[in-house]
């Protein structure tokens, strides 16, 4: 794999994760260039999530390396963590808004934590980014007042206020009807066309994959089973590629002992 | 590309001659100078095609201008956006917002 240049803005090498016995990425490498949009697919206990969750930095590596815009994260020290944090966006499965505060102070909590704008400043790119998620007006609701699609839609205006270099959005399309989540594919083109971000999405909805992505990572059991464009990926030999895609039920493989360990021993 | 203001006359409008890169880093100085230069000239122009990219900050001061140019019917428009600056006016609908021109007569 080509070591970190420019273009490369995420380069993970040989990743391991392990939670307790269950190794969840076994030697992942991946990489991402600067203004990619890469859709990371996978069924349920892929590894997609434990990957995401390393790229953003809340998990360390057990092995291997992380880099994110030239910042070896096992090795970086505090500054660096928070240069990298002002440039990364992170739209959460579940929105992870703070339920005390409205939908404009929720948008607004990254340019008041990480910068000295003026007052105006803040309100005007808080509103504009609620705008362009189409929940302009809607700044003075709590997050308890918000429908699904609405909280996906505050989260990802959170994670957009300030300009991200790198976003992240975790399952943009899980429980929102067809026409929303069509509009937040639409979304993530045009962010990445007018405000040059690089755009990762987790997700194992396949046509909202389909749509958005320039590259697809597929993940299983901890394996990375192809990455390449769609046209690759749709015509790839593998066979579990396929059954993802044809939405086949797999096949668990058991073994025997392995199985009898997690269900008999004790914990340490 | 050197990034900065320069400022020329025509008739009645001063032109704010932005060029470079507008970020979070660079924008207050932007705001600054178009909020100062509002109550001196009847109308405002800012000439954004030598803008290689403008990010939300930038564009959140453009705005502050333009409603405060609003509030004295005090004739404010932006000159000829680059295709960067354009795509982000589009992408929260400023384009229908703003008076857009590419050139002032």
């Amino acid at each position: 794999m080509a070591a970190t240049t420019a273009d490369t803005v995420i380069e993970v090498q040989g990743l391991e994760a392990w939670y307790g016995r269950r190794r969840i990425l076994k030697g992942v490498d991946f990489s991402v260039r600067r203004g990619e949009i890469r859709v990371i697919m996978g069924g349920s206990g892929s590894g997609k999530s434990t990957l995401l969750r390393h790229l953003i930095g809340l998990n360390r590596p057990l092995a291997g390396t992380v880099n994110m815009l030239g910042i070896d994260l096992a090795h970086a020290g505090t500054e660096e963590l928070l240069q990298l944090r002002r440039q990364i966006g992170v739209s959460f499965q579940g929105g992870a808004l703070i339920t005390s505060l409205d939908v404009e102070d929720n948008v607004s909590l990254p340019l008041r934590e990480h910068t000295q704008l003026d007052e105006n400043t803040v309100r005007i790119m808080a509103r504009l980014k609620l705008e362009i998620v189409n929940l302009g007006g809607f700044q003075n609701l709590m997050p308890s007042q918000l429908s699904g699609g609405m909280i996906k839609r505050a989260a990802l205006a959170r994670a957009i206020v300030m300009d991200p270099k790198l976003l992240f959005f975790d399952e943009p399309s899980a429980g929102l009807d067809p026409v929303v989540s069509a509009e937040l594919d639409e979304l993530i083109l045009k962010l990445r066309d007018a405000l040059r971000m690089t755009i990762v999405v987790v997700t194992h909805e396949l046509e909202s994959a389909f749509r958005i992505a320039d590259t697809i990572t597929v993940l299983d059991h901890g394996d990375i089973l192809v990455t390449g464009t769609v046209a690759e990926v749709r015509n790839s030999q593998n066979e579990r590629v396929q059954d993802l895609l044809h939405r086949r039920p797999r096949d668990l493989v058991v073994d025997p002992d392995e199985y009898l360990k997690r269900l008999t021993e004790e914990d340490d | 590309m050197e990034r900065g203001i320069a400022e020329s006359r025509q008739g009645d409008w001063l032109v704010l001659s932005v060029s470079g890169e507008v970020d979070l880093s660079w924008s207050q100085t932007l705001r600054t100078a178009v909020l100062k230069a509002l109550p001196g000239t009847p109308a405002l122009a800012v000439r954004l095609d030598q803008v290689a990219y403008i990010d939300s900050s930038g564009i959140a001061a453009l705005v502050e201008g333009f409603q405060q140019a609003r509030s004295r019917n005090q004739p404010f428009v932006l000159l000829a956006p680059s295709p960067s600056v354009r795509a982000v006016l589009e992408l929260a609908r400023l384009d229908r917002v703003f008076q857009i021109r590419e050139q002032l007569d």
